[in-house]
């Protein structure tokens, strides 16, 4: 069993933190290989980012492929430009915030919505958008338990304890939001 | 051993500095940043030394000192900058200075593309300066391997007094994936290493002229100077024992992938989905690309393989050249590439692989 994730948005919201934490989590927690790889060239803020996180039993060939079984998108150009990489059959999770489902001209593929800008503003920080993608996507894929993802979060921002509840509600919220749409 | 996720440039600062690397010196350049970045963190806390230098010239030639006074030392960069440092690694060389550097390459000719590239690969195994000089270059396929190969550089270098090049792409070097590293070693250890250079290292001497140290990039007297040429020969001749391969289900295969780095690992991957589907596909791995494993290429069943597919992430092809050496015209060899910063796409090696398989 392998899965390929692509994390893709702007520069800024996180994508690269969220394949992270998600990495750490399946290193740190389960026997399973992984990889982590970052995509940028010469970006800016506000530029594009994105990652691919690869999860699996066996042995990973290539830590980026060129068809997902899972896509992250957190903006409309990521939407554009990845879409075609998922394939049949495959999930789609988009920040519905900003992409429109309208665009998502494809009916092969399962869509999971979260609108994640406009909850993380709701939570007073705009920053935990990324934290709760994650809680959506393991709370709806449980590619790796959740409480082991809470845990690498927690560790990782261990040096800032004050920043930990606003994170902890931000995943609980994304991982009820996954789940629901299971 | 707790298993660690890493990025591979960090995981090789990290075994480096487990080696007992006490000195580095290196210029910024993508995609190796995180080389020099993690050094100028750790290097304090284990009382070594790390300089950004004014160049990457410079750099090299700080190594060169710091290694020929005894003390473990390592540079890095990525491709145009490791053309820069061609200088000094041929005068280590020369003056069998051992020391370590890392490429972690990218797009070519010129200043390419800062996406990773396996361009590298006749600079690397055929010429990293003038003069002729050998190398035992290491060429890891996943982070633990590229944690493993620099642990162990550190040996060779000192075990040859001849510098030792880890080759590897920009994928291994800015992806991240778990490792278990090796033993730290202790500062007595570390003493002991320097120590054992005395004989020949710039490690406090007397001022006796028959027990000086010489550190001499060369011999203006000709009869000497072929007869460094002679020892150096004698020592690349000692490297078949050294030859490192990974072969791959290659006894029975009908196409072998042959592919070093992050392109043979993206064959490995192939050659199980080709199995998994019935077709008999293998691969053969180099790990030192440079002594190459051409007789890695014998074990292939010439009667079943009807070709050698040549992957990499380099046009024109490099490392088909040694391949071709390897299989002597026993069978066709084919190509499989890209470049510019692209990678190696499973798709494209399947389809290649297809494509023999259906001939």
């Amino acid at each position: 069993m392998e899965t390929n994730l692509c994390v893709a948005g702007f520069g800024g919201q996180g994508v690269m933190t969220l394949g992270k934490f998600l990495a750490s989590a399946a290193c740190d927690a389960t026997d399973k290989n992984v990889t982590f790889f970052p995509s940028y060239g010469a970006e800016q803020r506000g530029g594009t980012a994105n990652c691919f996180v690869v999860i699996s039993d066996g042995m990973i060939g290539a830590p980026l492929g060129d068809v997902m079984d899972d896509l992250i998108v957190m903006n409309g150009p990521s939407l554009s430009k990845f879409l075609k990489t998922l394939k049949p059959g495959g999930t789609l999770f988009i920040n519905s915030s900003i992409v429109d489902e309208k665009d998502v001209d494809r009916d092969d593929v399962k869509l999971v919505k979260a609108p994640v800008t406009e909850l993380a503003l709701e939570m007073g920080n705009a920053k935990v958008l990324n934290v709760i993608m994650l809680g959506v996507y393991v709370g709806y894929t449980e590619v790796v338990p959740p409480k082991v993802v809470w845990d690498t979060i927690e560790h990782k921002l261990g040096k800032k304890p004050k920043l930990l509840p606003l994170n902890k509600a931000a995943f609980e919220k994304g991982l009820e939001l996954g789940r629901a749409q299971r | 051993m707790a298993r660690v996720l890493m990025k591979g440039c960090e995981a090789i600062a990290e075994a480096a500095v487990r080696a007992g690397c006490r000195f580095f010196a290196g210029y910024p350049i993508t995609p190796q940043n995180e080389i020099p970045e993690y050094f100028a963190r750790r290097m304090p806390e284990v009382g070594g030394t790390f300089v950004q230098g004014e160049s990457e010239v410079a750099s090299v030639n700080m190594v060169y000192g710091a290694a020929a006074a005894g003390t473990r030392s390592m540079t890095s960069s990525s491709s145009p900058g490791i053309a820069l440092k061609s200088e000094g690694i041929s005068y280590c060389a020369a003056a069998r200075i051992p020391m370590v550097y890392a490429n972690i390459s990218r797009g070519g000719p010129g200043v390419g593309a800062i996406q990773p590239a396996q361009q590298d690969y006749f600079q690397a195994t055929k010429a990293s300066g003038n003069g002729g000089f050998e190398m035992l270059v290491l060429a890891p396929s996943t982070v633990q391997e590229a944690v493993d190969l620099t642990y162990a550089a550190f040996d060779y270098a000192d075990r040859d007094r001849n510098p030792v090049l880890i080759l590897a792409d920009g994928v291994i070097g800015t992806m991240m994936e778990p490792v278990e590293l090796p033993p730290m070693k202790s500062d007595e250890e570390i003493a002991a290493i320097k120590a054992s250079k005395a004989a020949w290292a710039c490690t406090g001497h007397q001022l006796d002229y028959a027990n000086r140290s010489w550190i001499q990039p060369g011999q203006w007297d000709t009869v000497k100077m072929q007869q460094e040429n002679e020892k150096a020969a004698a020592l690349y001749a000692s490297w078949e024992k050294d030859v490192q391969v990974e072969e791959y289900l290659v006894e029975d295969a009908e196409v072998v992938i042959a592919a070093y780095g992050v392109s043979a690992r993206i064959g490995k991957s192939v050659v199980d989905l080709c199995r998994a589907a019935g077709k008999k596909a293998g691969l053969i791995r180099p790990i030192t690309v440079h002594p190459f494993p051409y007789a890695a290429f014998d074990h292939i069943n010439y009667s079943v393989c009807k070709a050698v597919l040549d992957v990499e992430m380099s046009i024109p092809a490099q490392l088909a050249q040694d391949v071709r050496m390897g299989v002597k015209g026993r069978c066709p060899v084919e190509t499989c590439l890209c470049s510019g910063g692209n990678i190696m796409s499973r798709e494209a090696v399947l389809r290649a692989v297809d494509a023999i398989l259906d001939k």
